[in-house]
């Protein structure tokens, strides 16, 4: 008998629904992250953009980098504003205005969209129950308007508006734990993704979209202009922030933690560290102090899975 | 046949918007616009009104959710008031920008701070320039029945546009008065079917809101410049075939005994009925007065406020805003701006009054009237007067 084999790549759509020729910086994580949860998604969808880096790489006019009906409008709203699509959608339908049955209702926006002036909007509709997808591409800092910290810039890096200095070490505050945020409003489906680790970030779009009611992916992605990193190590920095633990891939399903990346031993954080020049000034007692909260973080997680799987057994 | 209704004005509202067959409702509360959007819960919740109501966390998102129904083809309603307004402030800009048809009422309600929830124009004179078709109505009818203009005005392929119904809060939303209220098949037969020309749609994908450097912005802008103007026709055409339907007709500048007055006094909303009881009063005293309803603030009137000044010595205009360190009020200076490069042209006097729902009586607009024309013979330091206000 014939032995076939087919790959993951071969599974993926081929259809490119983000279309390459937008302006991203050259290994840029988030327009990698974009076109990964748009494979995912597919054609039957509408996306509401927020104004930041994805909206000015891939729209000035007269150009268009979508595939898919795009709508942006502010920087804050975008849950808001797609609270209005399914709920548009939604009411139409019911009235027989419109035959489709079922659309992907997807936000994307930033981290500072996200979790700082975009925060209220995404609680309120997280708590309304509307069904809609959020994507949140955290890449840690505005880098659109560039490279100032957000509340999602983790410890120790060096922003434009968070500088390292003689009397500062760069950001003084801890990442705000966005997905701890968004589980907190029990909604269905909840999980981090890495475009370094593409079938899981897309599995990951396709459980969310499916899922009735809200959901919420937070996606690391790794840029190399604001992490004064080297463009052809955004797949491999991405790969250490989840073996490092820094940013663990894992799932919350009706408030049941899964973990879907398990690094057998964890690498030193020093590993992810090093390769970026926004933690180039850290000294040996803040890596540390970084080490020791990260560990503490990971187990914390370890622990809200363990309970998990105590529970079922 | 339309019913005869003696009921709250706010409440009327919601009924109208019932009968427009709103698809979604995104509001948030905020006095003096709560009842409206109480009665539209109620109408959902009762199965009335077949529409999503979005209980949103703001009036930011109320208007944001309004963007993201309206761009799927949805018909969509929202209220507000006051702080309300400003809080949605950069969302307005988008939303005639984008070109979606949201029609808002906005219950109008002084600015903070000191906190107030009465009524004056602040709010609507600070959203002069979103690019939003304004209507000012007088009274509960004005109001329903402009309500129904708004969809059938907003969502005109010709114009694309958001409407606001500005009426005054407490002074006429909270008013119980009688109203015809239209039955449902002569609202049908009047207002069509929302068709969005191009929504939010995976058959045919567009993308909205883009990015636009310099060299295609101004064109953008102007292209809403002129739609805006343009909108006015729709305007006049769509009030013409109300009228001839319902036996009720608008206009953007509604003139009260003006053929033949010397002096006129110019008022928006609701002040404008105890205005015309002034000039009756006044009339009957053998005065050569008149009075201008200014109805339509946006896209702004100029050839009917020309037309409607024309052969007066005397024109006072009462704002109800201040706009501070400015020349008069924001009415006034738009007023006084339209009518530069007439020939004949009355002289135009500044008032400011009715601050944060502080009344003027019959007597008081008497007393306006009066101090405006000893103003145009003898002159004032000022340049303007604020009324009834202690110094």
């Amino acid at each position: 008998m014939e032995k076939r084999t087919i790959s993951f790549r071969q599974l993926v759509d081929r259809e490119e629904l983000f279309l390459p020729g937008h302006r991203a910086c050259i290994g840029c994580g988030e327009a990698l992250a974009v076109r990964l949860a748009c494979k995912a998604l597919g054609r039957n969808s509408i996306v509401v953009s927020v104004t930041g880096c994805i909206e000015i790489i891939s729209s000035q006019l007269p150009y268009t980098s979508w595939r898919l009906p795009w709508i942006h409008t502010l920087f804050e709203n975008a849950a808001a504003v797609a609270s209005g699509v399914e709920a548009g959608l939604k009411a139409m339908t019911r009235k027989e205005r419109r035959p489709t049955p079922e659309i992907n209702v997807v936000a994307m926006a930033g981290d500072g969209g996200t979790s700082d002036i975009g925060l209220q909007a995404l609680s309120g509709a997280l708590e309304r129950g509307h069904n809609f997808l959020y994507l949140c591409f955290d890449n840690e800092a505005y880098m659109n308007t560039g490279i100032q910290r957000s509340s999602a810039t983790p410890y120790g890096a060096s922003t434009t508006t968070s500088p390292a200095g003689k009397m500062s070490i760069g950001q003084v505050t801890w990442k705000k734990d966005m997905p701890a945020i968004a589980a907190a409003h029990n909604i269905p489906y909840v999980a981090t993704a890495c475009p370094s680790y593409p079938r899981d970030l897309m599995n990951k779009v396709i459980k969310g979209a499916a899922t009735p009611g809200p959901a919420y992916i937070h996606i690391l992605s790794v840029c190399p202009t604001g992490w004064r990193s080297l463009p052809e190590l955004t797949i491999e920095i991405g790969r250490l922030a989840v073996q490092t633990g820094i940013f663990p891939l894992y799932e919350i399903e009706n408030g049941e933690y899964k973990l879907n990346v398990s690094p057998p031993k964890l690498k030193p954080v020093q590993d992810y560290l090093k390769l970026q020049g926004r933690f180039r000034h850290l000294s040996e007692e803040t890596i540390t102090e970084i080490q020791h909260r990260v560990d503490k973080e990971y187990a914390k997680l370890m622990d809200k899975i363990a309970r998990r799987q105590g529970l079922n057994n | 046949m339309a019913k005869r209704v003696g009921t709250e004005v706010s409440v009327a509202i919601s009924e109208v918007v019932k009968l427009a067959n709103a698809d979604v409702i995104a509001a948030y509360p905020i006095t003096p616009q709560t009842h409206i959007v109480e009665h539209l819960a109620e109408l959902v919740a009762d199965g009335e009104l077949d529409a999503e109501y979005i209980p949103v966390e703001s009036e930011h998102s109320a208007m944001s959710a309004c963007l993201g129904a309206s761009a799927v083809g949805a018909r969509t309603f929202t209220a507000t008031a006051g702080q309300g307004l400003e809080l949605m402030h950069e969302v307005l800009y988008v939303a005639s920008s984008m070109r979606l048809p949201v029609v808002m009422t906005v219950v109008n309600r002084a600015l903070s701070s000191p906190l107030s929830v009465w009524n004056d124009h602040s709010d609507a004179m600070s959203v002069r320039d979103t690019g939003w078709i304004q209507i000012f109505v007088e009274n509960g009818q004005e109001a329903i029945d402009n309500v129904i203009c708004a969809f059938r005005i907003a969502e005109d392929h010709k114009v694309l546009l958001p409407v606001m119904i500005h009426l005054d809060g407490f002074y006429l939303s909270h008013m119980i008065e009688p109203m015809l209220l239209p039955e449902q098949d002569e609202v049908d037969k009047f207002l069509p079917k929302n068709d969005y020309p191009l929504p939010l749609d995976p058959a045919k994908p567009v993308s909205m809101g883009d990015f636009a450097p310099p060299i295609i912005y101004p064109e953008a802008k102007w292209a809403q410049e002129v739609n805006l103007t343009a909108a006015k026709e729709v305007i006049l055409q769509c009030w013409d075939e109300f009228g001839n339907r319902f036996q009720r007709y608008y206009s953007p500048v509604e003139c009260y005994h003006c053929e033949d007055a010397d002096v006129l006094l110019l008022t928006m909303g609701s002040f404008s009925e105890t205005a015309s009881m002034a000039i009756d009063k006044m009339r009957k005293e053998g005065r050569n007065v008149g009075l201008i309803k200014l109805r339509l603030w946006r896209p702004f009137p100029f050839d009917e406020i020309r037309l409607a000044v024309k052969k007066a010595e005397v024109l006072i205009v009462l704002d109800r805003a201040l706009s501070f360190g400015g020349p008069s009020g924001p009415v006034c200076s738009e007023i006084r701006s339209a009518l530069y490069s007439e020939e004949k042209k009355p002289k135009v006097i500044s008032f400011v009054g009715g601050l944060g729902g502080r009344d003027i009586t019959v007597a008081g607009f008497e007393d306006i009237v009066n101090r405006g024309i000893e103003i145009s013979q003898k002159g004032s330091e000022k340049e303007f007067e604020i009324f009834g206000v202690r110094e």
